[in-house]
Formats: C-alpha cells, structure tokens, sequence
C-alpha cells in the first residue's frame, strides 16, 4: 500500500484539557480508497484529523501526503492549512451561513480558473452529490443529509489531494447514515485519494472500513480488515 | 430660521470620519484576534485611551503631531497647500478619533465570537488567513459590526473637544454643530441652541436604536 498517493502521519502531542491530561502517540500509514479511524469518543480521533489538515500543531511528527512533506517538526516544515490540500469535513459541517449551496461549494475550487469556470465545477460536484436543486439554497434551509451531501460537494470540489471526515453522519438517523455511507463509498472508490473516515460507530465502521485503525486513548491498538477486527469483541 | 449648515457640515464630517475609522478599525480589530501578537493588551489600551482622556489631551497630541511647524503637518501643507488643522481636515480627524475605539471594540468582540471551524473550513478549502478574514470572519460578524459603525458615527457627529482644539471654529469650514450649540449659548441665541441640541439628540437616538437592534438580532445567529 507504500502508494504515491499514501498519507503518512507521525504525530505526537499532549493536550492539557480541565481536569485531563491527553496524549496522543500514533502512526498511521493510510493508502486511496477508504480508511477508517475507529475508536471511543477520546480516542484523540478528531484530533488527528486536525492535525493532519493543519489547524492543529502536534509538538513532534512528521506528516507526507502523496510525496510531499506537509509537516516535519524536526526540519521545522508546517505548511499552513491552506497550503497542505487537505480537505476536513467537520463534524458540525460548518457551511457557511452567508453562502448559498453554490458559493459554499464553489468556495474551495482552485482559484487559478476564471469564476464561470469555478461555478461550472462547483454545480457538477452539486450535482453528483445529487443537491444541484439546492444551488440557490442557503444552509439554514437544509435538511442534515443535504447538508452533509453540500458539505461533502464543498470538500471535493477543493480538489483536495486528501479527504477526511469526522464523524460524518453523526447527526443522521441510522437510515439516512447507511444510505449515505454507501453512496459516498462508491464515490471514494472512483477517487485516487485516500479517505479518512473517523466514527465512533461501530455498525458504520464494520460496514464501510476495509482498511481499520483501532484506537484507544491515544495509541493505535490494531489496524486490519474491519470485518475481522470488528468481529472478535461480539 | 434655523441655520443648517453646521448640520450639514457635521453630516459631511461624520461620514468621512467613520469611514476612516471603519477601515482602520476593522484592520484593529483582525490584527487583535490573531492569535499570536505581541502585545496585544498595549494596542487595546492605546485604542481605548481616546475615550476616557479628556479632549483636550487628545487634541494636544494631535497639535504636536501634526501642527504646521511638526513634520508631518510640513509635509501635507508642502503636498496639498494647505495645513490639516484648522481646516476640515482636521476636523474629519478629530471625529474620527472619537469613532474608532468604538468601531475598533465592537468589531473584535463580533469577530472573536464567529465559530473558529468556519475560518478552519475556509483555510483547508484553501484560503490564506487574509482571504479567510474578508471572506467568513468580516460577513459572519456584520451584525456586530454594523452595529459599532453606527455606534461610531453617532460619536463623530457629536465630538466637540478635539473638533475645537484641532480644527478650530471656522464658520462653514470646521463649525460643526456641536460647535454652533456652544457659539449660540455664548452669544445669547437660546432658540437656536435648543433646536439644534434637539436635532442632535433625535439624531443620537435613532443611531443608537439602530445599533441596539442590530444588536440583539445578531444574539439570534448570523
């Protein structure tokens, strides 16, 4: 899975939360396709995803994404958020309330294109996330799958060279999240990107991750087929 | 009849000023919510101070600094003909003094309240920290803004002290209405005094309802 297209991520860091120490000790080499970060809540899950897109610093570790060194705190390298093309999807999504649908997902196209060109690819990403008819539409209007399919649209239309997702379908009804959740597989699987997928779901996590890291306060536990991982604690 | 042309005038100056302070203002106010500068509380202090020194410190100041004999009120007379104080410029100066703390603390508690994931969004969907702050920050926080602008040109209408010390009491040039209030006391116009102290006190409230409305609809969302 040593892919040109690979993540690779060495981080270390401690977090000084009230009443809680936090450190966070992993490796994780992630290929294209989908992966799967699969742990309690306080499994330090988000935090790596932060770190990996660079809105948070780790004190040491090393970060490459398709052959570029995003972070190496001993070279002293940090490129910013900006600069890593790395998309987040958060978990709160945060869309932006004063755009509509297109601007949201026009907001992360490369800027080197003339607008016509940048909204053009904007509605095509709509469109395969199946909310083109929200186009005019502003966030506080969406219901949680559409928003989730805008937010996605938003992330890939970035042309991001890394996608990651935090608990995506947390605020979805379990049949809406398995609708969804597969239909994003089928697209991941077309994209030569690596996804990284962070849920604290079991069912979702047994369903979508062949490639599973298992983690547990900090520390990776077990990487494998989740089919297999996810089997042996029934 | 009533004189209205230190209304007008005060209009004029007001809007000029505020828009000075908005632009600085805002500029403050992004600078003071980065998270790492260096002394932070001294700029917040020095922006503050115009609003509790007394006028005529503030107005000191300004004379040294850009009297006709300081360096800088040597050059603007050499490029533009004419020196800054005592003239209109001077009294755009001294209003906008008066607005800027006001814009400047209104508009960073806006932009310190906008969700810090809606600024991490736009940097990973690839926007530089500028881009991010005149993209998200500033729309997210108009309210707010809006608000302290308003807030700030109810201030510029109003400033007397350093209007006088600066900028002097030139009919037509820099005698702005609060000036003409006080001219008219002096000189035993009573009527004219009232009306005018009325105007500005309609004006004043309309201004700062405006700015309690934007406000309390900006504790609603966005």
């Amino acid at each position: 899975m040593a892919s040109e297209l690979a993540l690779s991520a060495q981080i270390r860091m401690q977090r000084v939360a009230p009443g809680a120490r936090f450190e966070l000790d992993v490796q994780l080499e992630l290929g294209p396709g989908l992966n799967v970060l699969f742990g309690p809540s306080g499994a330090g899950k988000s935090t790596i995803l932060a770190v990996i897109a660079g809105i948070l610093r780790p004190e040491a570790g090393r970060i490459s994404l398709a052959g570029r060194t995003l972070l190496d705190v001993t070279k002293r390298v940090d490129l910013p958020p900006e600069q890593r093309h790395v998309a987040l999807v958060f978990q709160s999504l945060a869309l932006f309330p004063h755009l509509d649908a297109l601007g949201n997902a026009a907001y992360g196209v490369p800027r080197g294109l003339a607008k016509r060109e940048r909204l053009e690819r904007a509605r095509s990403w709509l469109t395969r996330m199946r909310v083109a008819h929200l186009a005019t539409r502003y966030p506080s209007s969406f219901s949680g799958g559409e928003a989730q399919r805008v937010a996605l649209a938003r992330a890939l239309a970035s042309e991001p060279s890394a996608l990651l997702l935090d608990e995506p379908f947390s605020a979805l009804d379990q049949s809406l999240a398995s609708e969804l959740a597969l239909e994003l597989t089928e697209h991941m699987a077309a994209l030569p990107l690596p996804v990284v997928l962070v849920t604290h779901d079991r069912n979702l996590a047994r369903r979508l991750g062949k490639n599973l890291t298992l983690l547990r306060a900090g520390r990776v536990e077990q990487t494998g087929l989740a089919r297999e991982l996810l089997a042996e604690r029934d | 009849m009533i004189d209205l042309e230190p209304l007008a005038l005060s209009f004029e100056v007001a809007a000029i000023a505020t828009c000075l302070a908005t632009v600085l203002g805002l500029a403050l106010a992004g600078l003071l919510t980065l998270p790492r500068i260096w002394g932070r509380e001294l700029i917040d202090a020095a922006i503050t101070a115009p609003m509790v020194l007394p006028p005529t410190v503030l107005g000191y100041y300004l004379l040294v600094l850009l009297g006709r004999e300081s360096a800088i009120g040597r050059t603007f007379e050499a490029v533009f003909g004419s020196p800054i104080v005592f003239s209109r410029g001077g009294a755009v100066l001294a209003a906008a003094i008066g607005a800027l703390p006001l814009i400047t603390r209104a508009s960073r508690a806006a932009l310190e309240g906008v969700d810090a994931r809606f600024v991490a969004a736009a940097r990973t969907l690839g926007a530089g920290s500028l881009r991010a702050f005149l993209s998200v920050s500033l729309p997210l926080a108009r309210r707010g803004i809006a608000a302290g602008v308003l807030l700030g040109f109810a201030r510029a209408l109003g400033d007397f002290g350093v209007t006088l010390m600066v900028a002097g009491n030139i009919p037509g040039q820099t005698r702005t209405a609060s000036l003409a209030i006080y001219d008219a006391v002096l000189s035993g116009r009573d009527a004219d005094a009232t009306h005018l102290a009325l105007i500005m006190t309609a004006l004043a409230m309309t201004v700062l309802i405006g700015a309690g409305y934007l406000m309390q609809r900006r504790q609603g969302g966005i």
